[in-house]
């Protein structure tokens, strides 16, 4: 891998082997994005905001044309396409463009007394050029957002998105090649298989050689803790908002989608009924004709969700669905409780529309069995107890937490969006992306009006002692040693 | 070399008297330790003791560090701030035998020690201790209109068990500020100080044996060996200090994990002088800053001098003149300036000076001492831009003066290298400033002074490229060691159906007016318009 001043990798199964990325083009393409990096130009915020419209324009123009390959590549009905793809980035766009002056701007930081007199800020700067890595289930969100950040913060890109999204992946190269300034941005195809975690390994062990700083935004389980509330509506808005949170988001390919439920023995026959209810009113009585579900992306990932459903105890777990069709690459929402926890469905991330439901004795014993495993994407957990959420919030750690809903804390700009342990490290969206691609230079600027005579050698104890009053300021106490009427700070 | 913690682990109480025997045998050797034979010698004298950190010891020791922090008991504030307090107290209390070990280590004089290191450990310190609570606070942040009504924070929490890797230039400071940044943070730490500040590690192996708590902070002493057995542990996250070479082998041994690092190198520092500047008080500043400081030996310490060839004989001059008056006709023998690391550092040194390339340019200075490790304050100038002094991180006290015809070419120059750590301007020229500002790319930048930057703790101190990635200092510590946690509280109030399928033409219009944030949007397109 060639050098790049920064990389962000979206994994789940991105693939990418050293041969297919030097294709013949690649030097000559990173030769040209780090002479246009180093004429400057990238660096204007003239230069930036024009980028930043283009990829408004895009969306804007060739919506419909996004659906269609979202809808080739996932089958994705064109309101979660939307909603989820165009949507969500349109937003972000709009917020970069109005932050974008006030992001740039260098910022002046408090100086101690003792540094007097001189003042400091914080410059950012763009790092130079950067990869984006994208990932296949949100193919077009996944490349655009990083793009966002790393064009907002002055970089030259090269975005490499999925191939397991081939529709997706030549849209994206080319409109990025004809709305965007192709001496910066370019997009490279392609790729083969390699598989999913050993990718982040991968990439940063590559990235490792020229000490290139990465982001590795991950997956992970992410559990849902469910308790009962005492009305009946919100146990009702519950249920949909799983039912929403596991299958609504690319038939469960989401690395922030509900990957399992964890909830209380006493609680489970309602809880079942209510998801096999909303999973009805949603998706209807034929969900492979309802065009409301996506497709599992391809055979290779059907064939290892069919083999997690076909471990004989989870087969037995199941109580909702389990219909699959290889042809149109079909998986019914499906509903297992109590797989064994030792099973591939409950140590595996699932990335599919399977939903195992855990029963715990008690609610509270949900957080010891959170602890006890990798730390997820995201944590959610639907409960009006105030004191299991002050210990969800003190006592587990993931990339983010939310209560009583899922997915949405991908939407707010002001939260920062990325994992820990496992889950990865580094994180964006809103200001957190420019920051991400950014380095803030610390500039400190002095005059030469004072110049402190006793910072110099040769060394001597009255020296000594100024300084550690100045250190501590003790003003007093500096100007009486330097008059000789005191000798000990 | 001794692993102190391992007693600990063993023998809880500690103290025993193998253990002081252990320690005895370290403080009685010299800089110049020949490891081998210690562990030979400590192998013979008493068979019960572990002559060597290995895969085993290095397993034990993250098992007991994970353990203390899954029970949670970093995480409180009052835990956090008693180890503050202790650390600050071992300070006050240890501040000669600190100075001792640094004049063992390196003959570092009694004010840089105290300046450089000591003052600025405490000041570290206490800034921690006066800002935690303030830290450790929730962030509210500001919800999007989509997701009304919600209220959202950021929540800092530790990242569990990390790892501290220190250097051995400023061996105080760089192994005790990320360990306060660790613990401010709350986090279980394992120190790895330098062993070629041998003095130093073994100072503080046992002054933090006996101040912290010894369930959560743990030294590792030793060398390649032993760092490699703790580079194959799993950590939260990886902390180092020293060059891009081992840089990346720590690098690719997080990338195991999946670790991240924080990685603080070096680089040549480059100090462009113009000829409008006050020139008495700039060439003070740079002479302290490069010969005052560890003798060259400091991370942001000036590396070389860009100047125009008309200025360069005059700032020569003020730089001889300001050589003499700090440290006497004789520096070899000046008692205010630190001697050469160890013996290897003084054989690359030579190698510089000895380079082909630049014979006949050494203008002052050259003089080399083995068996003392001293090399005399030297300039050279126009030293080749292929020489091994112009194409390595010198690291020394040896000062080469590139010289421009003109001084904004002095920026291109820079520019053509990979980034360093820190740039300085010396100008009254206010363009000249500003161009340098937002064209030179290094980790920090200071205007008409040097190394300042060190002392801010509210200004990120880290490296670009090749100089390293990620900051500390002041709050930048405590982030480098958190995870900031977001939480999205949501009511079941708004609960719009136009989330859910089946998907209908107007629901996806509210739904482009939700994510548009648009309040009329909303409206219009609850109407069922747009």
């Amino acid at each position: 891998m060639n050098i790049y001043t920064k990389t962000i990798l979206h994994i789940y199964e991105s693939k990418i082997t050293k041969k297919n990325m030097m294709n013949d083009h690649l030097e000559v393409d990173l030769k040209e994005l780090r002479e246009t990096f180093n004429s400057g130009k990238t660096k204007e915020s003239s230069w930036r905001i024009k980028q930043l419209r283009g990829l408004l324009r895009i969306l804007e123009d060739r919506e419909d044309d996004i659906s269609m390959a979202l809808k080739q590549d996932l089958g994705k009905h064109h309101v979660e396409a939307y909603r989820d793809e165009i949507g969500t980035v349109v937003k972000s766009l709009n917020n970069a463009l109005d932050n974008l002056k006030h992001w740039m701007a260098a910022k002046k930081t408090r100086l101690p007394i003792a540094a007097f007199p001189s003042s400091a800020s914080l410059v950012p700067e763009p790092l130079g050029v950067v990869l984006i890595i994208s990932s296949w289930n949100f193919p077009i969100g996944l490349s655009l957002e990083p793009l966002i950040g790393a064009l907002a913060a002055g970089n030259a890109v090269i975005l490499k998105p999925s191939e397991l999204a081939p529709t997706c992946s030549s849209f994206l190269a080319e409109t990025i090649r004809d709305y965007l300034d192709n001496s910066a941005i370019k997009v490279i195809e392609g790729g083969s298989d390699l598989g999913s975690t050993r990718v982040g390994r991968v990439v940063m062990s590559a990235a490792a050689q020229h000490l290139t700083p990465v982001t590795l935004e991950l997956g992970g389980k992410c559990p849902a803790v469910v308790d009962s509330f005492s009305s009946s509506r919100e146990n009702n808005i519950t249920a949909k908002r799983i039912v929403w949170g596991k299958y609504g988001l690319c038939a469960g390919q989401a690395c922030i989608g509900i990957d399992y439920v964890l909830t209380e023995k006493k609680y489970l026959p309602n809880l079942v009924e209510s998801l096999k209810r909303y999973i009805k009113q949603c998706y209807g009585d034929d969900p492979n004709g309802s065009h409301s579900i996506s497709k599992i992306v391809n055979k290779k990932h059907f064939s290892r969700l069919k083999s997690l459903l076909d471990e004989p105890m989870v087969k037995s777990s199941v109580v909702y669905g389990g219909v699959l069709d290889e042809e149109s690459l079909f998986i019914e929402p499906t509903i297992l409780v109590d797989p064994p926890l030792d099973s591939a469905i409950m140590t595996e991330e699932i990335f599919g529309p399977l939903l195992p439901i855990i029963t715990l004795e008690n609610i509270e014993d949900s957080i010891n069995f959170i602890k006890a495993r990798p730390n997820p994407l995201a944590l959610y957990a639907f409960t009006e107890n105030e004191n299991l959420q002050k210990r969800l919030v003190s006592e587990t750690s993931s990339g983010s937490l939310m209560f009583n809903d899922a997915i949405l804390q991908y939407v707010v700009d002001a939260l920062p969006f990325g994992g820990v342990g496992g889950s990865g490290f580094g994180r964006y969206h809103g200001k957190f992306s420019f920051d991400n691609f950014s380095h803030e230079k610390a500039v400190i600027m002095r005059g030469f009006l004072v110049d402190f005579w006793f910072r110099y050698p040769p060394w001597t104890t009255q020296k000594l002692q100024l300084l550690k009053a100045g250190l501590r300021y003790d003003y007093l106490g500096l100007v009486l040693i330097a008059l000789g009427l005191k000798s000990k700070a | 070399m001794l692993v102190h913690d391992n007693f600990h682990t063993r023998y809880p109480t500690n103290h025993s008297s193998s253990h002081r025997h252990h320690r005895s045998i370290c403080l009685q050797t010299h800089a110049s330790i020949n490891r081998s034979i210690l562990t030979t010698t400590m192998a013979s004298e008493d068979s019960t003791a572990p002559a060597v950190f290995d895969t085993d010891a290095a397993n034990c020791l993250t098992k007991e560090l994970r353990s203390t922090f899954l029970a949670g008991k970093t995480k409180s504030y009052e835990w956090r701030s008693s180890q503050l307090k202790s650390l600050l107290k071992m300070l006050d209390d240890c501040e000669k035998q600190i100075c001792d070990a640094l004049f063992s280590d390196l003959a570092k004089p009694e004010m840089e020690a105290y300046i450089h290191e000591i003052a600025m450990i405490k000041s570290s310190c206490k800034v921690a201790l006066k800002k935690l609570k303030d830290w450790m606070k929730p962030e509210k942040a500001k919800t999007n209109l989509g997701t009304f009504p919600s209220s959202a924070e950021i929540v800092p929490e530790p990242l569990g068990v990390v790892l501290v890797i220190s250097a051995w230039n400023y061996p105080l400071l760089l192994s005790v500020d990320p360990v306060i940044g660790a613990i401010a943070a709350g986090n279980a730490v394992v120190l790895k100080p330098s062993e070629l500040a041998p003095a130093m590690s073994s100072l503080l192996a046992k002054l933090l044996g006996k101040y912290l708590d010894n369930s959560a902070i743990k030294v590792v002493e030793g060398a390649v060996n032993e760092t490699s057995v703790l580079l194959e542990q799993k950590w939260d996250k990886i902390f180092y200090t020293g060059n891009g070479r081992v840089a990346r082998i720590v690098m690719a041994a997080a990338a195991k994990n999946l670790t991240p690092v924080v990685l603080e190198l070096g680089g040549k520092s480059p100090v462009l002088v113009d000829s409008n500047i006050d020139l008495a008080v700039t060439s003070r500043r740079i002479v302290g800053g490069k010969w005052g400081t560890n003798n060259g030996q400091a991370c942001v310490g000036p590396d070389y001098i860009i100047t125009t060839k008309q200025y360069a004989p005059v700032l020569i001059d003020s730089l001889k003149h300001n050589l003499v008056k700090f440290f006497g006709e004789d520096p070899m023998n000046s008692p205010d300036i630190s001697r050469i690391g160890h013996d290897r550092h003084f054989a690359r040194l030579k190698k510089l000076l000895d380079d082909d390339k630049i014979s006949g340019k050494i203008i002052h200075g050259g003089q080399t001492d083995k068996s003392s490790l001293k090399i005399a304050p030297t300039i050279v100038l126009d030293a080749p831009e292929d020489s091994l002094m112009m194409s390595e991180e010198i690291f020394g006290p040896l000062l080469p003066i590139v010289t421009v015809e003109k001084i904004e070419d002095g920026i291109e120059f820079i520019n053509s290298r990979p980034k360093p750590l820190a740039a300085y301007l010396f100008t009254n020229n206010k363009q000249l400033k500003e161009a340098f500002v937002s064209s030179v790319s290094a980790g920090g930048v200071v205007i008409n002074d040097v190394t300042l930057h060190l002392m801010v703790d509210t200004l990120p101190f880290g490296g670009v490229g090749e100089s390293g990635m990620g900051a500390y200092h002041g709050k930048f510590s405590f982030d480098a060691f958190s995870h900031k946690k977001a939480v999205l509280y949501r009511s079941f109030y708004g609960d719009a159906p136009a989330r859910y399928p089946p998907y209908t033409p107007g629901k996806l219009r509210l739904l482009k007016a939700l994510l548009d944030g648009s309040l009329f949007g909303i409206i219009r397109a609850l109407f069922g318009f747009s």
